[in-house]
């Protein structure tokens, strides 16, 4: 499939070309390529498979990638603002990562579905979702904050990778439902949806990632894998995880798997079309590797000082995903000044809508908390709930007398 | 009326959910062609073909984690555990997605996902083979326990759990897989809340309270106690979680006297939080303490001491004295 050249030559750091080699040595041959096809240099490639799909992408479509990398990496300053700022308890940056997350989401079609972890604040701009809903759990109101029903984007999953699980039972479904039509109006047996299953480079260690490609590959379910490399899990680096590139592992389950650029929009965009095809076609799961980069902390809680020098930072830096289509973009006669402008004026404007709702955002009722434990009525949680009815009601007088004397002045 | 097994009466359930409710499906190991390992769905992949009657890799996690995903897709999932002590390789499934998926999601999405575990000893069976963690998940909000005693239950329990909008776990008696016992298969349905308790036998001395393998137990040493002239209720809970509090609270405030039987180890077990409760609803009627009777503190032993371990009649019988004694 395709010209893929090992990733050393796509200017890899030193850390890379070293972890490069060692899996050679582990494996007996090169051990990985990678799918490039804009570099950093702003340069667009070809590739036998992958450039058909690219080519698909019109000029709105290539402004628009850029519109979305620049907007979820403002909302991403936005929101670590909001945290420094006591507004929010936490926040999950992804500053590195907008192209693998953009250009993958933006392949995906409606009807497809996807399973996030808990950083893919770039897919859900482009499902739609809400921003300032996203906040919610890190503002502490919800541990969810919008009905996944309404855009197809599941509710982030903080236990790592137990999502890939629901990810593939999500494809049996579909696979289900095609079966069903089949035999009640004769329509085609192939899915005409897709699941994407997000995880990262840590997660691909826990065993629901084995148990997922598993079942996956023996029912050949429509699942397309996105595995962001970011090169960290918190302060362990990948090469704790696994001696040979993550993409490699697809082989043993059965399954096509590709490394690609993850700071290539276009590539990545063409990637996992291409993917999500093989899947709703009835081929089966793909696992993609995106090969990129968390620029800033692990949270608002980490410091990478600790574990990682900056001059690693630096150096992916200088792969920076929405730079190098600026490059491309400004080269092409695709977008002038005032496009940047306009891009950067848009930015500007969803931060203050996001930080003024996240101020408007209402403590909730713990009331909520007992009404949604259960689907149907269950008398353990009523009896609770009528105690701390009256357990509140005592207060109520109470509440109010305090008040008064504040007032007061006592 | 139709006489037949445990066993049979869930093969019957499932087989008249599976025709019933054309989004219901089977999964688990080796529950196609061989029919389970307690032949619980023999014949179903057969009527139903392997897309409803699912022979899963053997991976528990994967069994209910891709049972959490097809439910989200409109499915209605039975996945069968091999045996009880094989469980915990999807406990983290159940407990931090299954069990909190609907609150996670504000009630905007159900997981209907139903789950069977033979469980419990006294089969002279090997280590793992042989457990009660009933109360591991009874102490997880989001779920309901229930656990059959007799055929009549087991067949109208499991197209119940089907058809509960929440996360259901069916802990199966499997030493009484093959108790036999009449069921009415053409009853238009159930006419029992599977969530709520029965007297068995009404006495008023004594209520023994147990559950699953041990209410034939719990009947014998009533039956025992009559020929003492002592009076004897029998509850069989049927529902682990919720516990059906309000028919328990009415047998002791006639009775007065409470032993609760689990083959599960007494602490931190559902006999401590029925006694605690209890204490709390009924401490007026209470003649004495609440006595539990229950597994050690100890891993589940090995089969040639499990005798020693199992309550039987005689630490029933012994428990009704100590609790008349008062």
């Amino acid at each position: 499939m395709g010209t893929h050249l090992p990733s050393t030559e796509f200017d890899g750091t030193a850390v890379d070309d070293q972890r490069e080699a060692d899996a050679e040595a582990v494996m007996g041959e090169p051990a990985a390529q990678m799918v490039q096809l804009l570099g950093p240099d702003g340069k667009l490639g070809t590739d036998p498979v992958f450039s058909a799909y690219a080519d698909k992408l019109t000029q709105e479509d290539l402004r628009r990638l850029y519109a979305d990398m620049a907007a979820i990496r403002r909302f991403d300053v936005e929101a670590t603002a909001l945290q420094r700022q006591g507004q929010l308890a936490l926040w999950v940056p992804l500053t590195g990562q907008e192209a693998a997350q953009i250009g993958s989401g933006r392949a995906s079609q409606p009807q497809d579905y996807i399973f996030p972890t808990y950083r893919e604040h770039g897919v859900a701009l482009t499902r739609n979702v809400d921003l300032a809903e996203l906040l919610r759990q890190f503002r502490g109101v919800s541990n969810g904050g919008w009905n996944p029903k309404d855009t197809n984007f599941h509710l982030y999953t903080l236990v790592l990778a137990a999502q890939t699980l629901h990810a593939v039972g999500y494809a049996m479904g579909i696979q289900r439902d095609q079966k069903l039509a089949a035999a009640t109006d004769g329509a085609k047996e192939q899915p005409d949806a897709a699941v994407i299953a997000y995880f990262g480079d840590g997660a691909s260690s826990e065993g629901d990632v084995h148990e997922s490609m598993v079942f996956a590959s023996s029912y050949k379910a429509p699942v397309v894998f996105f595995c962001q490399n970011n090169h960290w899990a918190i302060s362990v680096p990948t090469n704790v995880q696994t001696r040979v590139p993550l993409s490699n592992r697809a082989k043993g389950y059965g399954f096509p798997g590709i490394r690609v650029d993850g700071n290539d929009v276009i590539a990545v965009h063409a990637v996992t079309e291409w993917a999500l095809e093989h899947a709703r076609q009835g081929n089966g799961p793909v696992l993609i590797e995106a090969f990129t980069y968390r620029v800033g902390a692990h949270t608002t809680a980490d410091d990478p000082t600790k574990y990682r020098p900056s001059t690693e930072e630096d150096a992916w830096r200088a792969k920076d995903p929405l730079t190098r289509l600026e490059k491309y973009l400004r080269a092409q006669d695709l977008a002038d000044d005032a496009f940047f402008a306009k891009v950067k004026a848009d930015g500007d404007e969803l931060a203050a809508y996001v930080r003024r709702t996240a101020h408007d955002l209402e403590d909730p009722d713990i009331r909520q908390a007992f009404a949604n434990v259960y689907a149907q009525a269950h008398p353990l949680v009523a009896e609770e709930l009528a105690w701390f009815e009256e357990y509140s009601a005592g207060f109520a007088g109470e509440e109010e007398s305090a008040g008064q004397a504040a007032k007061a002045g006592h | 009326m139709t006489t037949m097994t445990i066993a049979k009466a869930i093969n019957e359930g499932l087989r008249a959910t599976l025709a019933a409710n054309p989004k219901s499906l089977l999964m688990g190991e080796d529950i196609g062609p061989l029919g389970g390992v307690y032949r619980v769905t023999d014949g179903l992949i057969g009527e139903f073909g392997p897309d409803r009657v699912v022979d899963t890799p053997l991976a528990e996690s994967g069994i209910i984690g891709t049972a959490i995903g097809l439910a989200l897709r409109g499915y209605s999932p039975v996945c069968e555990i091999q045996f009880d002590g094989f469980v915990f390789p999807g406990f983290n499934q159940i407990t931090t997605q299954l069990a909190k998926m609907h609150a996670r999601s504000h009630g905007n999405l159900t997981v209907p996902v139903v789950i069977r575990i033979p469980y419990g000893g006294g089969i002279g069976s090997v280590e793992h083979h042989s457990e009660s963690p009933e109360a591991l998940f009874a102490h997880t909000a989001g779920l309901r326990i229930i656990t059959p005693s007799n055929p009549h239950d087991a067949y109208w329990m499991i197209q119940q759990a089907v058809e509960c909008q929440d996360p259901v776990i069916i802990f199966e008696p499997k030493r009484r897989y093959w108790l036999k016992g009449e069921v009415d298969v053409q009853a238009p349905g159930p006419s029992e809340d599977p969530f709520k308790a029965h007297v068995l036998r009404e006495g008023t001395d004594a209520t023994v309270v147990a559950y699953g393998p041990l209410v034939p137990v719990a009947l014998a040493a009533a039956n025992a106690a009559a020929e003492d002239g002592r009076s004897v209720e029998v509850i069989d809970l049927r529902s682990i979680s919720p516990i059906d509090f309000d028919t328990v609270t009415a047998s002791v405030q006639k009775t007065g006297r409470l032993i609760v039987a689990h083959e599960a180890p007494t602490f931190g077990g559902i006999g401590g939080e029925i006694a605690a409760r209890i204490s709390e609803r009924a401490f007026h009627s209470l003649e004495a303490p609440v006595i539990r009777v229950g597994g050690f503190h100890m891993p589940y032993p090995v089969a040639k001491v499990e005798e020693d371990y199992l309550p039987d009649i005689d630490r029933i019988t012994e428990a009704l004295d100590r609790a008349l004694s008062y």
